[in-house]
């Protein structure tokens, strides 16, 4: 009878703590999206149709949308995302990616009129009302939606120029004497 | 008192070559016509240019600095005009242009007020006056890491250092830059080493000179007895055997003291500095000289040269104006190397700068590379690794593109000796693989930091959104409750 009424309690303290818990410490967020909007580059866009990185992961996760809708995260986004999901690899759907550059405002043509402020999903242009703007280099992803709401066309889009800094040493270019590895069609014969 | 020495795995023993470049004496290379200083020449940030084009400037002057931690100025090697700030060509592997300093040498080569007569004053005693004398010296190592020498004499006071290493080894074939000083500076390298040591607080220095040096370790031990009873109680010279890359900091420092550098850890945590005689040199010119580091000496070698030999050259000189003091060319077509035969970095042309990483000027018949053949697992390249890695595992990786096994599989821990591209029966370039592996895996980590700096202030503009847009709500309700209360009165 003891051991029934003390196991009892122990089962009713112990459950209690667990749904306190459940409550207390719930986890809002959806742990697939947040390893899809991991992969995704941050860019936020909006080239793939959703307002920022985040919403489409959102819709990734849901099985709303495809896979192959981000150009700046180019083919190693579709393939990375494409074994996370155990999706099949699809070509990309927009044109072909740009190549990365960063906004620049021509300081001399700019009215001051803060639209690309607010258009700039990083926050990543400052300046105020009747003032030049500028764009912070380091933070712009390149996103391109600061462009289109310029009532003077000052911004334009410059590709990031290769220094020794960001220069990455290529594949090396080897002459072989003999394929890499046979073929499948040699290996059969 | 002979202590023991250990062994580094793998490695290989080379055929020297260095005898040639050391049959004329050092010489001072006379002044070109025009210097090229590239503003980054070390590792860290890039100086920032304190000068003007047109300002005259003396010799010993800043002309370039940065406020980072991790940097080193810039200095004039003679006196004259700055004739243009821009991009210039830089010895990098990529054969891009990098942002550099031109001087006009006005031919008088006057130093700055302070610093013409060759004095030898006594050194400040405090510790942070000394590093900033280095730091402000624009020293950095000169073994070919250009790492600046301030940040590695700055071990923190948690750290405790017990040995000081002063590497001479020089284990590449054909330099012999280090070989040279040592013979030609052997009391400078022993006072800068006395004084490096005790800046670090180490219980003892050892001067290493590979054992193909018979008379650099001569000399050092001449310039310690001379140096008197109180120095040679706490500096030693130790021959090491020759086998390349004993001079490698990590595979020294194994050799001498049996201690192995943890993975992705520093020599400064298993209680070693180890810095090159150049740098060492270059120190005491600092201290006890107050005469920044604005030339070095090269070694101008190979089949391709009438006279090989070693020249003291200012920075920025460039690598043809030395060739042309070594006899100039003996080919037709040659190939230049700056560094070594292993590990050095081909040039594209001889206009290029001679900066505080170069160590020689290799001048080689041009070759092509011989085709490559399929690796055939022969093993030869783990056993010349002398870190134990599995290099054809690596390459295995890093061809296909597996660059998150490459990075498991130590591909960082490869110092890019060469001894395993050296050995392969196939010709596989192998470094250039891991090479090309580590700028990936670089590149991607650069890109993934960015995109979650991005994502973090998209974040915080959505919050920042919410909450303009609540406050809007708040103020348009706002005035209609007040005129409610007015209409009340």
């Amino acid at each position: 009878m003891m051991a029934v009424l003390a196991l009892t309690a122990l089962a009713v303290a112990l459950g209690g703590a667990l749904g306190y818990a459940a409550i207390r410490f719930r986890v809002e967020t959806n742990p697939v999206a947040d390893q899809v909007d991991n992969i995704l580059p941050q860019t936020q866009c909006g080239q793939c149709g959703y307002a920022g990185c985040r919403p489409y992961a959102e819709a990734i996760a849901a099985e709303e949308a495809d896979i192959n809708r981000c150009p700046p995260g180019g083919e190693a986004t579709v393939i990375a995302l494409a074994e996370l999901l155990g999706r099949e690899a699809k070509p990309l759907e927009a044109e072909a990616p740009r190549v990365p550059s960063r906004a620049l405002i021509d300081e001399a043509e700019c009215i001051g009129c803060t639209k690309c402020i607010q258009a700039c999903p990083v926050d990543a242009i400052v300046g105020a009302a009747k003032q030049m703007h500028t764009v912070l280099a380091a933070e712009c992803t390149g996103c391109d939606l600061c462009v289109e709401p310029c009532p003077v066309d000052c911004i334009e889009m410059v590709p990031i120029a290769l220094t020794p800094e960001n220069w990455k040493w290529p594949r090396p270019a080897v002459q072989w004497l003999e394929p890499e590895a046979p073929r499948c069609a040699e290996v059969a014969r | 008192m002979r202590r023991r020495l250990w062994r580094f795995p793998g490695g290989l023993r080379l055929p020297g070559h260095k005898a040639a470049s050391l049959e004329l004496p050092l010489a001072e290379a006379p002044l070109p016509e025009r210097l090229t200083l590239a503003l980054r020449q070390h590792i860290g940030a890039a100086a920032e240019p304190r000068v003007r084009v047109g300002q005259h400037v003396r010799k010993g002057e800043v002309l370039a600095r940065s406020r980072e931690y991790v940097s080193a100025p810039v200095h004039a090697p003679t006196s004259g005009r700055i004739a243009a700030i821009g991009e210039r060509a830089v010895p990098h592997p990529s054969g891009l242009h990098a942002p550099c300093l031109e001087l006009e040498p006005d031919g008088e080569d006057r130093w700055l007020d302070g610093l013409e007569d060759d004095q030898v004053e006594q050194p400040p005693s405090e510790p942070a006056e000394l590093r900033a004398r280095i730091r402000n010296a624009g020293i950095v190592g000169l073994g070919g890491a250009v790492f600046p020498s301030a940040v590695k004499l700055t071990p923190g006071p948690q750290t405790a250092i017990d040995t000081l290493v002063i590497n001479g080894v020089e284990c590449e074939p054909y330099i012999t830059c280090d070989d040279t000083l040592m013979r030609t500076r052997a009391s400078d390298v022993v006072a800068g080493a006395a004084l490096l040591r005790g800046l670090v607080g180490a219980a003892h220095a050892v001067l290493a000179v590979e054992d193909n040096k018979p008379q650099a370790a001569a000399a050092l031990r001449d310039a310690l007895a001379r140096a008197g009873e109180e120095q040679t109680g706490t500096l030693e010279v130790r021959e090491v055997p020759t086998r390349f890359p004993a001079g490698g900091e990590k595979q020294l420092i194994k050799v001498l003291t049996g201690r192995e550098v943890p993975r992705g850890g520093l020599p400064l945590h298993i209680g070693v500095v180890c810095l090159n005689v150049g740098t060492t040199a270059a120190v005491y010119d600092a201290v006890f000289r107050r005469r920044p580091l604005i030339s070095r000496i090269v070694t101008v070698t190979g089949p391709g040269v009438h006279r090989p030999r070693n020249l003291l050259a200012r920075l920025g000189t460039p690598v043809s104006h030395l060739i042309e003091q070594a006899g100039g060319y003996a080919l037709e077509r040659a190939r230049l190397t700056m560094g070594g035969p292993m590990m050095g970095l081909t040039l594209s042309d001889d206009a290029l700068p001679v900066t505080k990483a170069t160590n020689c000027i290799l001048v080689e018949p041009e070759r092509a590379a011989a085709p490559a053949l399929p690796c055939i697992r022969c093993g030869a390249c783990a056993g010349a690794c002398p870190v134990r890695l599995l290099p054809q595992q690596l390459y295995w990786y890093a061809q296909s593109g597996q660059f998150d096994k490459a990075r498991t599989q130590g591909v960082f821990d490869c110092i890019e000796c060469g001894c395993c591209s050296h050995v392969c029966p196939s010709n596989i370039p192998l470094v250039q693989y891991y090479r090309h592996a580590k700028s990936e895996i670089a590149a991607g980590e650069r890109e993934r930091q960015r995109a979650e700096r991005s994502r973090r202030r998209h974040e915080m503009r959505q919050e920042r959104l919410a909450r303009e847009q609540a406050a809007r709500k708040v103020r348009r309700r706002a005035p209609t409750r007040e005129g409610a209360g007015d209409e009340g009165q």
